[in-house]
């Protein structure tokens, strides 16, 4: 195909993309932007051109060890919906716009560690970026058909297509100046790029697998003949599963720490829901990713048999050397969209990190405490583009002067590899209070000087093709020293073996630190925080303890230099607001410091906010302990606040049901009284029914009046119990004795045969108070006719049960738990019938309550209900 | 003559009612719950309706509801009378459709008022 054409090709490709980003960027509300899908597709950047020639590389020359790469995200990301959402919470709290920031902020804002980990990052990144690259320049010179590429960087297509994604990243990646706002343009395009990948991915696949051949058990038929096809399709033995472990071990820890896998994770997250779309959205992508890898693998080396064909270009040499150069375009394009996508949002963390964890505190701090606001956001700006151009650059020229000779997949490893690194410190600092800034510091560097010393020398001295006797020999020609066989292991591979002792080592560090040396209070602070995430989450603020003097007056100064006086006023009202805090204020408490801390943090990066912060504040030390006590008083205050409010909101729901209650019987005596006033002439029958009605009507209001202040009494424990020796049996029938009479009226009977008597020790009068509730609401409830109440009494070993029961309907099965509520009136009750105040049976629950006794409903067979309580016999 | 329906589940509060309305010379109905109002109204059709929310079984909004989606009884007029007096309340009343709110207690006269003016 015509260089000019391809070329011509990827400009409007590009142009496309970029306009996606475009319109991403200005529609940002739009809910084609805002979903879970772009969300899960944007982690799809996982897949580079790694994945999309490397893989089938591997597979084609040593099996299935390509699917490790892949098997550790599947397994690790279910566990996502818990850890993820953990760290997601922390880092939004926080206003954390990076990797860096995270590790940096964990252990008290330490400046050192912030910038070590953007060096490790820029270190493990750079060589990956240029490896996209590569793959762009290799697949474009296949596809063009060129031989060579061209010394002069002028003639370099790839040099162009670099500086085209420096200046997408660059604009689209700087707009804001607060590097934990969201690149919806980006975002949006990787997530189309994502689409685009694996569509033309699959296509290929099925274009191998069913056209070029008839299907998988063709491929696998012509490929078992071929020499070496064991390797391919088997694990290798107990050796082979010890790396498939470590390799697994590795891509998990990939998928987190992989700075631009933290970028679309972690900053770029939108809502924390959308993450159960992406525990089974992203496995499903990577599952589709890998269908077809091992039959275009075994399909090349069917194909390719004797010839020299790189396996890494297998994928689009096939349809290319078939002559079907539109799908080798399509080939292309995907690989080119993996590319691109990685090298946009690597650039884009790495270009955070550099600015705020390394140039901005090591190097801006003083200018920028003097600029003022606009000036200092142009300079945060130029500092971020002037990074992304520099490591796109830096990762050209790295390719450039390398004469990579190596397959896609080594680079990759060694920088998960070097990233591994940060695995201690990140996850030792989300689940271990002690774990501490010098022991993630030390950790870091040991690892890293072992990855370095075990995989990277031996790869570069490999590429560079010169021999070294202390590979072959060991360092010093001690054998044990050997860089892929240290201390005498044989059976791991370069990689795995590097990733084992190095964080081996790591991690050894990173503990024996953090257990001798306690680290001090302000990390400690954020342990707390980062550890105990769910339980702080709520304190916002108040989660940090800081002790000292320092004036509102200072620190907004520090904040306008930053946001302006706009923006600054703005932040300032809304903290006001949640705290309600006089605005006129003039000393500054610890909840100021720490929010001006965190309103900086997104621009400047963590440990430079802080540094800013505290140049005007006075700051006093406090002692650890200290801070765990503070820590644990606020966060009693505020579960105690809680409650408090629950309490209120029951008290206003109970007042609410009074004023309803007592506006009800109101409501008829307002209007019979008004009638009586209005009409003079009215006839004496329904003179006396209608004042009979008032008296009725304010009997009632009185009566809940007294029940409402009853109720109250006892809840409180203002009203004592009298608590003496009765006998129960004596107690029942004085209740009867009360109601004898409306049960005679109403022709009902009361059958007292089932009594059992019993000493007990209670107040009789409240006891008594509850059995006449209960008697009338049986009366109220019984059969019209033939109506039967019965009472009956069980004396257990430690309880006597006091049951009452009627003949009548019963209540229904769905009110039996609601009728001791306050105010609850059955439904079933005849509306002729005169209403109760829908206290009675509350304050019985009350009472029996205070005694320590229960008290519950049930229905009867075959028809009634029946109303038991219990007291214990040992009162105490 | 014009027919009006009362629906309460407090006896003094319908009888007083009662009075006032026959007074007035209106044909007066009672329904002591929604199921019950519901039925009346299907039967008689009256030409306005006071209706209490909270009754047992069938509450007021229900009865409001059912009214509005029968064509034969939407163009009942409908006031409510409540001891519910909150704002949220009576946003919720007359959004369903009722004409006219009126909280607990009231004033027979100004009631009396209303409904005649409502029916004019």
């Amino acid at each position: 195909m015509s260089s000019f054409l391809v070329i011509f090709i990827i400009i409007v490709y590009l142009s496309a993309i970029f306009y996606v980003a475009y319109w991403a960027e200005k529609n940002s509300k739009s809910k084609w932007v805002n979903n879970p899908y772009v969300y899960a597709l944007s982690l799809a950047v996982y897949c580079t051109a790694w994945t999309y020639y490397g893989s089938v590389g591997l597979a084609a020359t040593s099996g299935l060890k390509f699917l490790t790469i892949y098997l550790g995200p599947v397994i690790i990301i279910p566990s996502w919906i818990i850890l993820m959402r953990k760290i997601i919470k922390i880092s939004k709290g926080n206003k954390i716009s990076s990797l860096a920031d995270f590790i940096s902020l964990r252990y008290g804002n330490d400046r050192f560690l912030g910038a070590l980990v953007t060096l490790v990052c820029v270190l493990a990144i750079v060589p990956y970026i240029s490896l996209q690259l590569k793959a762009i320049s290799e697949t474009f010179n296949v596809i063009t058909n060129h031989k060579i590429t061209s010394n002069y960087i002028i003639f370099d297509t790839t040099f162009y297509i670099a500086i085209l994604l420096a200046i997408f990243a660059a604009f689209f990646g700087t707009q804001h100046t607060d590097a934990t706002e969201r690149h919806k343009g980006i975002i949006t395009a990787v997530a189309l790029e994502s689409i685009i990948k694996l569509v033309f991915f699959l296509v290929i696949g099925v274009y191998v697998t069913f056209y070029l051949f008839n299907g998988p058990t063709d491929i696998y038929n012509q490929a078992s003949i071929l020499p070496n096809f064991k390797v391919q399709h088997t694990i290798g033995g107990l050796e082979g599963g010890f790396n498939w472990f470590f390799l697994s071990l590795l891509s998990m820890i990939a998928i987190m720490l992989l700075p631009r896998q933290f970028q679309v994770t972690v900053v770029e997250n939108e809502r924390e829901k959308y993450l159960s779309k992406v525990t089974w959205l992203f496995p499903l992508y990577l599952l589709l990713f890998n269908i077809f890898v091992i039959f275009i693998a075994w399909g090349g080396n069917v194909f390719f048999k004797g010839q020299q064909v790189d396996a890494d270009l297998f994928t689009l040499m096939l349809p290319l050397i078939n002559g079907h150069e539109i799908l080798a375009l399509l080939v292309f394009l995907g690989g080119f969209s993996a590319a691109i996508s990685m090298v946009v949002i690597s650039t884009l963390s790495l270009s955070t990190m550099l600015s705020n964890n390394l140039i901005i505190p090591y190097g801006f701090l003083n200018k920028f405490s003097r600029g003022e606001s606009k000036k200092n956001t142009v300079s945060i700006k130029i500092i971020r583009r002037i990074s992304i151009f520099s490591l796109i650059i830096l990762a050209y020229f790295f390719y450039k002067s390398f004469t990579l000779d190596r397959t896609l997949v080594s680079i990759g490893l060694i920088s998960f590899v070097l990233i591994a690194q940060l695995a201690p410190s990140f996850f030792g600092g989300l689940f271990w209070r002690r774990g501490s800034a010098r022991g993630a510091k030390y950790g870091l560097i040991v690892g890293v000087i072992i990855t370095v010393y075990t995989l990277v020398i031996p790869f570069t001295i490999d590429s560079q093709l010169i021999s070294s006797s202390f590979i072959n020999e060991g360092l010093f020609g001690i054998g044990i020293l050997k860089p892929d066989q240290l201390f005498g292991i044989q059976f791991l591979e370069p990689v795995p073996h590097a990733f084992f002792w190095s964080l081996f080592f790591n991690i050894f560090t990173y503990t024996i630190y953090s257990v001798s040396i306690v680290g001090n209070y302000r990390e400690r602070n954020f342990a707390e925080m980062f550890v105990d995430s769910s339980k702080y989450a709520l304190l916002h603020e108040d989660a940090y303890i800081w002790k000292g003097k320092a004036y509102v007056k200072d620190i907004r100064k520090v904040l306008t230099r930053f946001l302006g006086e706009r923006r600054t006023e703005r932040a300032l009202n809304l903290f006001y607001m949640k705290y309600n805090i006089n605005k006129n204020t003039q000393l500054a408490d610890a909840r100021l410091v720490n929010f001006s801390e965190k309103l900086l943090t997104g621009s400047i990066g963590s440990a430079s906010s802080r540094i800013l912060i505290s140049s005007v504040v006075k700051e006093e030390e406090i002692s650890l302990p200290e801070v765990l006590k503070i820590l644990d008083e606020t966060q009693k205050a505020k579960e105690s606040n809680k409650e408090l409010k629950e309490k209120d909101k029951q008290k206003d729901e109970f007042l609410d049901a009074v004023a309803h209650e007592l506006k009800t019987p109101i409501t008829s005596i307002r209007a019979l009284s008004e009638i009586l006033l209005d009409n003079k002439d009215i006839e004496f029958e329904t003179k006396t029914k209608f004042l009979n009605s008032i008296v009725g009507e304010s009997d009632r209001v009185s009566r809940l009046i007294n029940n409402i202040l009853d109720l109250e009494k006892l809840a409180t424990g203002k009203e004592k119990l009298e608590l003496n020796n009765n006998f129960i049996k004596n107690t029942i029938f004085k209740s009867i004795d009360s109601v004898a009479q409306l049960a005679v009226k109403k022709d009902i009977k009361i059958n007292y045969e089932g009594l059992n008597d019993a000493e007990l020790f209670y107040d009789e009068d409240r006891i008594q108070q509850v059995l006449i509730n209960m008697l009338s609401n049986a009366i109220k409830f019984s059969q019209e006719k033939n109506g039967v109440v019965s009472v009956f009494t069980y004396v257990n070993k430690k309880t006597v049960e006091v049951s009452v029961e009627d003949n009548g309907k019963g209540i229904g099965e769905d009110e039996l738990a609601l009728i001791f509520d306050k105010f609850y009136q059955s439904k079933n009750q005849n509306i002729l019938k005169p209403k109760g105040s829908g206290l009675g049976l509350a304050i019985s629950k009350q009472i029996i309550e205070s005694h320590n006794g229960k008290i519950w409903a049930q229905n009867i067979k075959p028809h009634g209900a029946r109303i038991t309580f219990t007291l214990p016999i040992n009162l105490n | 003559m014009q027919k009006i329906l009362i629906v309460d589940d407090e006896p003094n509060i319908v009888m007083s009612l009662e009075y006032v309305f026959s007074k007035e010379n209106f044909e007066v109905y009672i329904a002591r719950d929604g199921s019950e109002a519901i039925e009346i109204a299907k039967l008689k059709i009256p030409d306005i309706i006071l209706l209490d929310i909270m009754m047992p079984n069938v509450d007021g909004y229900q009865v409001l509801k059912f009214l509005k989606e029968n064509d034969n009884l939407k163009n009942i007029k409908v006031i409510f009378l409540s001891a519910k007096n909150k704002l949220s309340d009576i946003e919720l009343g007359l959004k369903l459709g009722a004409d006219k709110y009126i909280s607990k207690p009231f004033s027979t006269k100004k009631l009396v008022k209303e409904v005649k003016s409502l029916l004019k």
